[in-house]
C-alpha cells in the first residue's frame, strides 16, 4: 500500500517532465524527421526518401554555410572563453563581499533586455554613420566614415557580446570553488603565474569551461538575430538558411532535413570536445 | 405563461442573435492597412472585435500553410501569390460574391483581380490596396539611376541597396530586355532569363552595400546618406521624401512593378461573417482614404482618392507621369514552381564572391 502511494507521488513528480520532453522535444522532432524524409515531386505529391539530404551535401552552398557557421560559432567560443577567462578570475579570485555583487550584477545587466534591442545596439555603434564611426572622425583619426557594420567581424562582436554571460557564470561557479591555498602552495613550491594557472587553476576549471564552452558553442550555433542583422552580403548563416527554406521557399521538406543536419552537428562538436578535452557530459553538466 | 414563455424566447434569441454577430475578425495584414482609427470606427459600428497581425506575402503563407489555413479570418497576401498557394497548400476558401457590395470596387480592378485569383472557377480574391516597386533614388548624389540596372553603376558603388527576393530579379529582368513575366509558362525560357540576371546580379554585388530585408531597414539606411539608391516599394520613397525632399520614388525606365494586395478567406476561418464586413466597410470611400493616407499607397476603392491628403498626391504624381503608370507591369499569378527556381538563383548570388 505504502509503496503504491510512494509509486504514485513518483509518476505524478517525473509527470510535467515527461510531458516536457515528449510534447515539446520528442513529438516535434519526430514529426520534422517525417517531413524531412518526404520528398516533393510534384504538386501535392509527396514520396518518401533521403533526397533532401541528398540535396545537402549535392550543393556547395548548403554544406559550406554549414561549415562556415560550424567554424565561426567555435570561434566564437574561443574568443568568450579567451575574454570571459580573466573577467571570471577577477570576479571569483580578486575579490570580495559587495564588489563581487556588484561586478556580477554589471555583467547580468546587458541580459535584462531583449537579444534584438542589444542587436541594434551594436548597429547604431557601427553603422557608418554611427557612433564609432563619428568619433573617429571628430578625433582626425580618419578622413572619411568607416562602415564597421555587415562583416563577419561585426558578427563576432555581436555574438562574444550576446553569449559571454553564459561563459562567465560557470566560470565564477568552479573558479570559487578552488581553494586559494592551492595558489599559494603553487607559489611556495617555486610556481610562476604561468606554471600555476596551467597545472593548478586551469585543471581545477576545466568542467566550468568546457560547461561554458557547450552553452556559448550551442547558442552562436543556433544564433538568427545577430549574424542576419550585424552580417552583411556574403555573411551567411545556417539558421538563416532554414528560415528562408521553411518561410521564403515554402520548403519545408528541405528545411528539415537542414535542421535535423544542424542537431547532428552540434551534437557531434559538443563531443568531440568533450574527448578532446577527456571530461564526461555528466561530469561537467552535473556540477 | 404565454407572454413570458414568448419574451423568454425573445429573449434568448436576441443573446444568441447578439453572440452571433459578434465575431472576433482575426486579421493577417501588412503594416498601415488597419489603422487604429479605422478599427474602432468598425468596432463602433458592427459591434466585432479585430485582432491585427502584420506580415508579408511568405509569412502569411507560411503561417496559413502551418496551420492548414486557421488560426485567422481574413488575409492579404498579394494577388500573384493566391493561385499557387492554393492549388499546393489548400489553404483558402472561395469567396462568396453575394456578400460582398461589388460596387465599392473599381470595376476594373475587381475584375483583374478575380481573373488571377480564379482557381478551379472559383474567385479566391478581391481588390484592396495597390502600388509599385521600383527605385527609391537620393536625386541629389545619384540622379543618373533611372533604371533597374543602374544600380550596377560605379557613381553609385558601395551605396546601394537592394532585397534579395523575386522582385529583384524581375525588374533586372526587365532592364536587361528582357520580359520575364511573359517567360512564366515555360520553364526552360525562364530558367535562361534567370541565368542571365544571375550573372549581372553576380557581377553587381560588389556595388551593394547590404540586401536589406525590411521596409524600415532601407528607410534608415536612405535617411542616414549610406544608401543613396535602392530598389524599393512606392510609398518607402513617399514617405522619405516628406522628410527630405531629394529622396523620392522613381519609376524605372523598365516599368514598375506592380502589385495589387487582396482579401482572401483562410480556409478554416471561423469569423466570415466579420470579415465580410470588414471587406464592405473598408472599401467605402472615406475609410479608404483613411487607409491610403497610413499605408501611403492607394486602393481599389471606388473615389477612395478622394480623401487622400493633397501631400501623397502631389508625391504621386511626380513619380509617375501617364507613360510611367501605362508602363507598370502588373504581377500575373505565379505559377506553382517558380520559386524554386527562383530560390536556387537567389542562393547563387548570395554565396558568389
Amino acid at each position: 500500500m505504502r509503496s503504491d502511494h510512494q509509486k504514485l507521488g513518483f509518476y505524478l513528480l517525473i509527470a510535467p517532465l515527461l510531458l516536457w520532453l515528449v510534447l515539446l522535444i520528442l513529438l516535434p522532432h519526430l514529426g520534422l524527421f517525417i517531413v524531412s524524409i518526404s520528398e516533393k515531386v510534384g504538386v501535392r505529391e509527396y514520396e518518401t526518401g533521403f533526397g533532401n539530404y541528398a540535396a545537402f551535401f549535392s550543393e556547395p552552398l548548403y554544406w559550406r554555410t554549414f561549415a562556415r557557421t560550424a567554424i565561426m560559432s567555435i570561434l566564437a567560443t574561443a574568443l568568450t572563453l579567451i575574454l570571459g577567462f580573466p573577467i571570471a578570475y577577477y570576479i571569483a579570485k580578486l575579490t570580495r563581499g559587495r564588489t563581487k555583487t556588484t561586478l556580477f550584477m554589471m555583467c547580468l545587466i546587458p541580459f535584462w533586455v531583449s537579444e534584438l534591442v542589444r542587436t541594434f545596439g551594436w548597429m547604431i555603434l557601427l553603422r557608418e554613420t554611427g557612433v564609432f564611426s563619428q568619433t573617429l572622425q571628430y578625433l582626425g583619426l580618419t578622413a572619411g566614415p568607416i562602415e564597421f557594420l555587415y562583416n563577419d567581424a561585426a558578427i563576432m562582436v555581436g555574438l562574444v557580446y550576446t553569449s559571454i554571460l553564459f561563459m562567465i557564470v560557470p566560470l565564477v561557479t568552479t573558479l570559487d570553488s578552488l581553494d586559494d591555498s592551492l595558489v599559494e602552495a603553487g607559489y611556495d613550491l617555486g610556481g610562476n603565474g604561468y606554471s600555476i594557472l596551467r597545472e593548478i587553476v586551469i585543471p581545477h576549471a576545466m568542467p566550468g569551461i568546457v560547461s561554458g564552452c557547450i552553452v556559448v558553442f550551442m547558442l552562436s550555433l543556433g544564433n538568427y538575430l545577430t549574424p542576419i542583422l550585424l552580417g552583411g552580403k556574403d555573411s551567411l548563416w545556417f539558421t538563416g538558411m532554414i528560415y528562408s527554406q521553411f518561410i521564403t521557399r515554402f520548403n519545408w521538406e528541405l528545411g528539415s532535413a537542414f535542421g535535423f543536419l544542424l542537431l547532428a552537428l552540434s551534437s557531434a562538436v559538443v563531443f568531440i570536445g568533450l574527448k578532446l578535452s577527456r571530461q564526461s557530459l555528466s561530469e561537467t553538466m552535473g556540477r | 405563461m404565454k407572454i413570458t414563455t414568448l419574451s423568454t424566447v425573445i429573449a434568448v434569441s436576441t443573446l444568441a442573435m447578439s453572440a452571433a454577430q459578434a465575431e472576433t475578425l482575426r486579421l493577417l495584414t501588412w503594416g498601415g492597412y488597419a489603422p487604429e482609427e479605422v478599427i474602432a470606427k468598425f468596432e463602433a459600428e458592427t459591434g466585432h472585435t479585430v485582432e491585427v497581425t502584420t506580415s508579408n506575402n511568405e509569412e502569411m503563407i507560411a503561417k496559413l500553410r502551418a496551420t492548414n489555413g486557421g488560426g485567422f479570418d481574413l488575409a492579404q497576401p498579394s494577388q500573384d501569390r493566391i493561385t499557387s498557394a492554393q492549388e499546393e497548400f489548400g489553404i483558402y476558401k472561395p469567396i462568396d460574391m453575394s456578400k460582398v457590395n461589388a460596387d465599392l470596387f473599381i470595376p476594373s480592378m475587381l475584375a483583374a483581380t478575380a481573373g488571377n485569383t480564379t482557381f478551379d472557377g472559383e474567385v479566391y480574391g478581391l481588390p484592396h490596396v495597390w502600388g509599385t516597386s521600383g527605385l527609391v533614388v537620393n536625386t541629389a548624389e545619384a540622379g543618373d539611376v533611372k533604371d533597374y540596372t543602374d544600380l550596377c553603376g560605379d557613381a553609385v558603388a558601395g551605396k546601394v541597396s537592394y532585397r534579395l527576393k523575386r522582385p529583384t530579379l524581375i525588374g533586372f529582368a526587365y532592364a536587361m530586355g528582357m520580359d520575364p513575366f511573359a517567360a512564366y509558362a515555360d520553364k526552360d525560357a525562364y530558367q535562361g532569363i534567370l541565368d542571365k540576371v544571375e550573372a549581372e546580379l553576380i557581377a553587381c554585388k560588389a556595388n551593394v552595400k547590404t540586401y536589406w530585408g525590411g521596409g524600415d531597414e532601407i528607410k534608415n539606411l536612405l535617411r542616414s546618406g549610406e544608401v543613396v539608391a535602392s530598389m524599393a516599394w512606392d510609398t518607402g520613397g513617399w514617405q522619405l521624401n516628406a522628410d527630405n525632399p531629394d529622396i523620392t520614388f522613381v519609376a524605372p525606365k523598365a516599368g514598375a512593378l506592380g502589385w495589387i494586395d487582396t482579401f482572401v478567406l483562410p480556409a478554416r476561418g471561423r469569423a466570415d461573417e466579420a470579415a465580410y464586413a470588414w471587406i464592405n466597410f473598408v472599401m467605402q470611400p472615406e475609410i479608404a482614404a483613411m487607409i491610403t493616407n497610413t499605408a501611403g499607397n492607394f486602393t481599389a476603392a471606388v473615389d477612395g482618392d478622394a480623401g487622400v491628403s493633397a501631400d501623397l498626391k502631389a508625391r504621386y504624381q511626380a513619380s509617375f507621369d501617364q507613360a510611367a503608370i501605362d508602363n507598370i507591369k502588373w504581377y500575373p499569378p505565379v505559377p506553382a514552381g517558380l520559386e524554386a527556381m527562383e530560390g536556387a538563383t537567389l542562393d547563387r548570388i548570395n554565396a558568389s564572391n
